[in-house]
Parts: structure tokens; sequence; C-alpha cells
């Protein structure tokens, strides 16, 4: 089992992720699925080199990725919560109040 | 081929599918039910690769907690899921492109890593002994950080979802303490045998 096997794996999860927020422009929900698809990606990434380069570092920051992303998606789905009761939608293409 | 060939082809396989599962699935429930299922096959190829720890964590944290959330949001939240996917044909172009792309770049890059001579070794090192010695000593800021992270991620989120009530009886403890004997309870003389 050679590095490239898990660098190939992860850059098709990437870019599933990548596929699936396209795919799904409008669904939030989705949007934030294939966010999650792309630090596990990333995650395989960081051990697969931590692993095949006899340091623990890579398998550290995955610890941190993880951190972040949990604390990302309690935000996001608690923003969504919010968004959803006051606008009864949780479409994109809605969220357009800031002109961004 | 050894059997770790083909317990990580097993896994491999079983991530993308479930991947491709994540992003195609008509009902966001079974998107979750599959996330899942990426989550636990990646968990498997963690254990493939040494890092028991992680494997664990990832079990434990992102199919025992992440994606248990979105599950509640899915199932809690009365969406019209249909209208969301109408017209997602529009953007299967570009993404398509897009994630094309994507994969060309980093095959390109692949195609010139020097990675190919790596190979797995036997790893007879305790993986979660080396991380708690990394992750107290060497990261022990980044670890106080990431702590205030979470910390900041709970209250904001009870922050933001939490709504006041109307009509609701609740203790005022400040209110409580506020009282006095002077405007909480009255002398009264009653003669007796008059009292009501």
């Amino acid at each position: 089992m050679s590095l490239n096997h898990y660098l190939v794996l992860g850059a098709i999860l990437f870019t599933i992720g990548i596929f699936g927020i396209f795919l799904n422009r409008r669904n939030v929900i989705i949007i934030m699925m294939s966010i999650e698809l792309i630090l596990l990606a990333v995650n395989i990434n960081f051990v697969a080199f931590s692993r095949f380069m006899g340091n623990v570092d890579g398998q550290i920051i995955t610890f941190f990725v993880m951190t972040v992303a949990a604390a990302e998606a309690a935000i996001g789905l608690a923003i969504l919560v919010a968004f959803f009761r006051n606008r009864a939608t949780i479409d994109v293409e809605e969220i357009d109040s800031m002109k961004g | 081929m050894m059997v770790a060939d083909v317990i990580f082809y097993l896994f491999a396989t079983v991530t993308v599918l479930s991947a491709l599962g994540v992003v195609g699935a008509r009902n966001p429930v079974h998107s979750v039910l599959f996330l899942v299922l990426a989550f636990f096959s990646t968990a498997g190829l963690f254990v493939l690769m040494g890092a028991e720890f992680l494997a664990a964590i990832l079990v434990m944290v992102y199919m025992g907690a992440v994606a248990i959330l979105f599950l509640f949001v899915v199932m809690m939240l009365d969406v019209d899921f249909s209208m969301l996917r109408r017209e997602s044909v529009r953007y299967l172009p570009m993404g398509f492109v897009v994630g094309a792309v994507m994969l060309a770049e980093l095959g390109l890059m692949m195609a010139h890593h020097p990675g190919e001579g790596l190979h797995l070794g036997l790893d007879n090192t305790d993986n979660t002994l080396a991380i708690g010695q990394a992750l107290y000593t060497r990261f022990l800021y980044p670890f106080e950080v990431a702590s205030l992270i979470l910390l900041v991620a709970l209250i904001g989120a009870v922050a933001l979802t939490h709504r006041e009530r109307k009509r609701v009886h609740r203790q005022d403890i400040s209110t409580q303490l506020a009282r006095t004997k002077e405007d909480a309870v009255e002398l009264r003389k009653v003669a007796s045998g008059e009292g009501a």
C-alpha cells in the first residue's frame, strides 16, 4: 500500500465534495455535508502523510481540523435553524439580504 | 495481493460510493446516513494507517455527534426538499467542469509526486501515546485554543437558537433576593372572634 493510493482516494473525495456543492446549489444542508466530505478528504491526506513520513504531527493537525469542523457544523446548523424560523426556507438563493 | 490491499480497496470503494450517495441522494435523510457510512469506512482506513486514536475520534465525534446533529436538523425542519431540487440540472455542467478540472490538477500533482517510493512498514508504536505526548507538549497552546473554539461554538449555538417564550413563568432570582420583610409581610391586628 503506497502513499499514492491514499492521495488518490483523498483527491476523489475532494472532487466529489466540490461537485456536491455545485449539484445542490440551493440546499444548505447538503452543501454543509459536502464541506464535511472535503474536510474528510483533507484529513485522509494528513493522516496518510503523517503515517508515511513517520511523524505524528499530521495526526495532530487532523485533530484540530476535526475540532474546527465540529464547531463549524454546530454554528452553521444553528444559523440555519434561526434562518428557517424567520424565513421558512433554507434556499441559498433566498439568503441575499446582504446583497453579497 | 495482500490482505491489507484487499481491506484498503474495500474501505476506499465504500467511502467513494457513499460520498457519491451523500451528494446524489434525493432524500436528505439518506444523505446523512451515507455521510455516516463514509465516516465509518474512513475510520477503517485510519485504523489501516495505524491512526487508531483518530479512528475512534472519527467514530465518536463525527458519527456520534456531528452526523446526528445533521440528522436532527434535517428531520426537525419542515423543508420542502423537492423545491430545492428544482433546477439543479442547471448547475450540473458547471459542476462537472469544475470537478474535472480539480481532479485533473490533483492527478497532475500526484503524477510528479515522489510518494511512490514510500511504503507502509510495520508500526509497533503506541499511536495514542505518541499523539498525547505531542499534544500536551509541543501543541499545548493550539490545544487550549481548540478548547476555546469549542466553548465559543457551544455558547454561540445556544445564543443563536435561543428564543424567549411568552406566558412562561420563570424564576427571577434577583427579584426574589431583593424582597424584604417590609414589602412582603403585613402585620394586622384582628380582634378575636372577627377574623374571616
